[in-house]
């Protein structure tokens, strides 16, 4: 079975550039367009892995990683978000909020994948 | 839009992000200091510096840091959202777009033209020194021995994943240690408490190996202890500098394809209306096959076959619909620049924002508007000190308003300024022969002519209008998207100018009519009324070709002579009297059929130079029926008109 991966992003050609990247690896790729969207697609769905921008208008990646960590049925499902050098004190808050990685944009797509392949395993 | 070309979603986005951004800027220049309002500018620009970095557009990128540097400061509240820094970053939007024009192909030039901009923004600015990178080190084999927080399983990480992770690096050795395992009772079975010592032969960096527990390696235990001594850091050096990955994005310069952004509901109640079209096919099809007609049933699906295309016209015309909101935004933007360069105070209001009307609309829209608003700022508002004494408020004001009615959208563009000055316009107007000196004219009519070509009234020419060239190619544009400008003037008071456009260009609601064999179709926005010809005129003992419509002269126009139509006539010959502007002029037809829905299709190449028409629909019975081109018909009697005032002993059956 392939792995299917929610990818929450504001830009659609970042969620483009992600969902090619990732289906040209195998992977099943949903979209959202911000935490709000995201939330509702994963609390219908379960995904095995989330990607998510941080900055986000509706509803911020932090609000979300923390929303859906509250949910038992996301115990254990890998969340990634997208950052920029710049923003280390994000990276700090969104661990704690429970995300499980990071990649920092720019990124090309064999970055992605290899990111995407280490938190999914084997 | 392609639907694989990350990097030309990445230009229209990009263009949405500087607009948004732009908006948000002018907004706070008059809500200084709202948090809302500081975030989207932010976001927006950190959005843009982001994806710009992904696709290519590294110049863009990072310029755009800097801004985005510089509204961090604002957020986090270490500076302020001065006008100051406002105007540079509406500046820097600019210069934004040029880059992103540009893409990867920004040369030295340009991106040294950013460099005023950034100074401006210098201040605000303060680069953090870049951190010195790590040598790598070397070693022959390695102990390792880590324990991952608690909680490491339910954020997403896996110790399995991780310990595979290391498997991959070489030869391994795995010990878990249980010891600090709670026991059963005091277990949360989602907490991790395993500490595994892991032994690793080969020719492994540490950085290797850190890279593995990258993501939690500041939450975790971790000892990394070499099998033997570590090399000294000076032979770390001849490691090759890692090669950066070519970039993907490739360089498009293909023309920007039109895309519609729509909202999904749209899309859904679309794919419901065709699904509920696809059951009544269906249903058709039980009824065709059935063998007897049962006429009570087939008329149940005629219906709602009826219904559904109504209903799937109507969706599928909202897809291509975008609020006003779209187009008055980009104004708020110039009026800010307007008055700038005027030195005035101009307040920007805007009402029905939430109208909708047809994307093509709304872009070729936005050429005349500026045009028109240009002229209102410029000419049309006085300086503040001609205002007080007028007894106006020191800040002109503009309103832009949207609404519809009927199957039009009205959109005007209000001044509260001196208003047209008709002593002045007559003047103009009789120097340049549009109308002989001293006739008389209506006030109507004497406002239209500031649309004639080649007319302006303005006493010196500005910067911003007043060079002769713009309204006319306002009607122009407006005209070509078989809209209407209508103009009223209170000298002292204002003026407003309203466009009245169609709601759409693909439908229109058409009167259809019939001479001789052929079938026509007239925009019923353009008639006024219709009445049957008098005796007198179908004898022919008139030779005027002119109407009384209640006192009114109205030309008429012998549909059957234009076309050439050899078909005996009906006995009683109808009028539709249509209308556009000023213009009126009666067409006669052998019969008024009725109104119809008429999905416009252009005429070929070939016919595209035929003046009469505007295109073709096709009927109801599978005929065709061309569209009259009413503006061109009127324009075509008035010519003959006047031939014939000049030349009054012949009679001119000139096809239009």
């Amino acid at each position: 079975m392939t792995a299917s991966i929610l990818t929450v992003d504001d830009s659609p050609s970042l969620r483009m550039a992600v969902r090619i990247a990732l289906t040209g690896a195998g992977y099943t790729v949903t979209e959202a367009g911000d935490g709000a969207e995201g939330l509702a697609k994963a609390s219908a769905q379960r995904f095995d892995l989330i990607i998510t921008d941080l900055n986000m208008p509706r509803m911020d990646g932090l609000t979300m990683i923390r929303e859906l960590r509250t949910k038992p049925t996301m115990a254990g499902v890998p969340i990634v978000f997208l950052t920029t050098e710049s923003e280390d004190g994000l990276k700090a808050q969104a661990k704690a909020a429970g995300a499980t990685g990071w990649l920092v944009k720019p990124f090309n797509s064999d970055q992605l994948v290899k990111i995407a392949r280490k938190v999914l395993g084997r | 839009m392609s639907d694989n070309d990350p990097v030309a979603a990445f230009r229209i986005e990009a263009g949405e992000l500087l607009e948004s951004v732009e908006r948000a800027l002018l907004d706070l220049t008059e809500d200084a200091g709202n948090r809302a309002l500081i975030d989207e500018v932010f976001r927006g620009l950190h959005t843009l510096k982001g994806s710009g970095s992904m696709f290519g557009f590294d110049a863009l990128a990072g310029f755009t840091h800097h801004c985005e540097t510089a509204f961090d400061r604002v957020r986090k509240g270490q500076a302020a959202a001065s006008r100051g820094l406002i105007d540079v970053v509406l500046s820097a939007l600019d210069y934004m777009q040029s880059l992103l024009d540009a893409g990867s192909d920004a040369d030295a030039a340009l991106v040294a033209a950013g460099d005023g901009i950034l100074a401006a923004l210098a201040s605000a600015v303060s680069d953090a020194p870049a951190a010195a990178a790590p040598t790598p080190a070397v070693a022959k084999g390695w102990q390792v021995r880590f324990r991952l927080p608690p909680e490491a399983m339910v954020t997403g990480s896996n110790p399995l994943g991780l310990l595979d992770e290391l498997r991959d690096l070489g030869d391994c050795t795995v010990t878990c240690r249980f010891e600090d395992v709670p026991a059963l009772a005091d277990l949360d079975p989602t907490e991790c408490h395993a500490v595994w010592e892991v032994t690793l032969a080969g020719d492994i960096s540490r950085e290797d190996i850190e890279d593995v527990f990258v993501f939690v390696i500041d939450d975790m235990e971790l000892e990394i202890t070499s099998l033997a001594p570590e090399p000294s850091a000076g032979v770390a050096e001849t490691a090759a500098a890692p090669t950066e990955a070519p970039r993907a994005a490739a360089r498009q310069t293909a023309p920007a394809q039109e895309s519609v952004r729509v909202q999904a509901e749209r899309l859904d109640e679309l794919m419901n209306r065709v699904g509920e079209l696809v059951i009544a096919q269906s249903r058709l099809e039980l009824i065709a096959a059935a063998g007897t007609i049962d006429a009570m049933t087939l008329r149940a699906v005629s219906e709602d076959i009826q219904r559904l295309s109504a209903e799937l016209r109507d969706t599928s015309m909202a897809l291509r619909m975008m609020p006003v909101s779209n187009l008055f935004g980009r104004f708020r933007r110039l009026i800010h620049d307007l008055a700038h360069e005027t030195g005035k105070t101009i307040e920007l209001v805007t009402e029905g924002e939430a109208t909708e009307v047809d994307k093509t609309v709304i872009e070729r829209l936005a050429d005349p508007m500026i045009h028109v608003i240009r002229n209102s700022c410029d000419h049309g508002l006085e300086p503040a000190d001609e205002r007080a004494p007028a007894g106006k408020p020191a800040a002109g004001r503009i309103v832009l308003s949207a609404r519809q009615a009927g199957g039009e959208v009205l959109i005007a563009i209000q001044d509260d300024g001196r208003g047209i000055n008709r002593a002045r316009v007559r003047a103009k107007a009789e120097a340049q022969g549009l109308i002989a000196p001293g006739a008389t004219i209506g006030d109507g009519e004497l406002l239209q002519m500031i649309f004639a070509p080649g007319f302006s009234t303005a006493a010196a020419i500005t910067n911003l209008s007043g060079r002769g060239v713009g309204m006319d190619v306002v009607k122009r544009s407006i005209e070509a998207l078989r809209g209407t400008i209508e103009i009223e003037s209170i000298e002292g008071t204002g003026t407003t100018i309203t466009l009245h456009l169609p709601l759409t260009l693909a439908i229109i609601e058409c009167m259809l009519v019939r001479v001789g064999e052929g079938r026509y179709a007239i925009p019923l926005s353009a008639v006024e009324e219709c009445l049957e010809l008098p005796a007198a005129e179908v004898a022919g003992t008139s030779r005027r070709n002119f109407l009384d419509v209640r006192g009114d002269l109205v030309p008429y126009l012998r549909l059957r002579d234009s076309f050439a139509s050899d078909h005996p006539a009906d006995l009683y010959q109808k009028v539709v009297i249509v209308g556009q502007g000023r213009g009126r002029v009666g067409l006669v037809v052998d019969q008024i059929i009725g109104n119809t829905q008429t999905v416009i299709k252009s005429l070929s190449r070939f016919h595209g130079g035929v003046g009469a028409f505007s295109g073709a629909t096709i009927l109801g019975d599978g005929n065709v029926a061309l569209i009259l081109d009413v503006a061109a018909l009127i324009g075509g009697a008035q010519k003959a008109q006047r031939a014939r005032s000049e030349r009054p002993a012949e009679t001119a059956g000139e096809a239009a």
